[in-house]
């Protein structure tokens, strides 16, 4: 366990107190290294909340620039940081926040021919990305690298979080168990033109803080094997049940999977247009 | 019978804004067919050529995957609850 600091007692005395947490839960934390993609609606409240908890390594990727049209949602800009890459933007805010936190910036895509190496490093990958080709790549670099997933996503007035683990529980599913490949061309929206109401990022990114602090201490419940699906309009939470499918072609008894592979950028939105 | 069929943010332009609409029918292909009846376009969006349930759409009754249950033939009972879950993937 490390040696806290008085500042250190004190700035984390609310999680210190709490039992499940305790001075060995923060010393965990402080010695976690999270990975982030994106650094957008959901990537701000995570890695604001994530950086007010004191883990202690946060990577974040994200190749885009701060545009004013995020800062209806993307807390962890502002209006001075237009123009500036996000992952500066985010590092600034995160450690103005917390400078107890070591933050890795990836100012590039996550391809490929990236993605198994950067996250090799880390404990723990978060998902909040904004296409359907990341989020199977991701999924499946997860899976071959053996680390646990948190994956959120939204549109408009819906929210879906997931954890995945498929390589540390029995019975536990990976993204392709849910959804095996990405709809075709044209099929589903996957693009911020259809719009997004920006609190619900911060209703869906603050879950899946909350869940990726509870995988790192290992209390509670986790939600691997669990949907959570938010509706805004409805006020209302379902947690649906996940299967492990015997048939996925990456966690499945038979893959046919047995590497990364690059979808092409599907971005229309026919499906409920 | 009547279940009670949740419909996701990116379909209710078929069902004039509803978010939940009253379905009859005692299986989920009976359910899927009224509901084409009743909001045109539906099944389009939900299921393939072949009438099979397209794979980046999950349809649950109450909180169970009708992939690991029976398909459309999973039988309804009173007070079911069905909900469509597309695949969706913003974060931005």
């Amino acid at each position: 366990m490390i040696d806290f600091t008085e500042e250190q007692i004190e700035r984390y005395s609310r999680h210190i107190i709490l039992p499940e947490v305790g001075a060995e839960g923060q010393s965990k934390l402080l010695e976690s290294k999270v990975f982030m993609i994106g650094a957008g609606g959901l990537g701000s409240p995570v890695a604001y909340y994530l950086a007010a908890a004191g883990v202690g390594t946060i990577g974040i990727a994200d190749a885009d620039v701060v545009d004013s049209s995020n800062l209806q949602r993307q807390i962890i800009h502002n209006q001075d940081r237009i123009g500036m890459p996000k992952v500066e933007s985010a590092r600034e805010t995160m450690q103005a926040l917390n400078p107890d936190v070591k933050v890795n910036t990836y100012n590039y895509f996550i391809t490929e021919d990236n993605v198994r190496e950067i996250i090799r490093d880390y404990d723990l990958i978060i998902d909040g990305c904004d296409n359907f080709p990341t989020r199977f790549l991701v999924n499946d670099a997860c899976y071959f690298e053996k680390k646990p997933l948190i994956s959120g996503a939204m549109f408009r007035f819906e929210g879906q979080v997931a954890t995945f683990k498929p390589h540390q529980e029995k019975g536990a599913p990976c993204y392709r168990c849910l959804y095996p490949e990405p709809p075709p061309a044209g099929l589903v929206p996957s693009c911020s033109e259809a719009g997004i109401l920006g609190a619900l990022a911060g209703a869906v990114g603050t879950i899946q803080a909350v869940e990726a602090i509870k995988e790192l201490l290992g209390i509670g419940e986790s939600l691997a094997g669990r949907l959570m699906v938010f509706d805004a309009l409805r006020m209302e939470w379902k947690k649906l049940k996940l299967h492990k499918d015997p048939a996925c072609p990456l966690c499945g008894e038979n893959p046919t999977i047995t590497d990364l592979v690059t979808y092409e950028q599907a971005c229309e939105l026919k499906f409920g247009q | 019978m009547s279940v009670s069929v949740r419909i996701p943010t990116p379909l209710r332009k078929l069902t004039g804004g509803a978010d939940e609409v009253a379905i009859e029918g005692t299986n989920v292909g009976e359910i899927i067919e009224n509901l084409e009846a009743a909001h045109p376009g539906l099944k389009e969006r939900l299921c393939d050529d072949d009438g099979e349930i397209r794979r980046f759409v999950n349809v649950y009754v109450n909180d169970e995957d009708v992939r690991f249950l029976e398909g459309r033939g999973t039988v309804l009972k009173d007070g079911d609850e069905v909900s469509i879950v597309p695949a969706i993937a913003g974060g931005c």
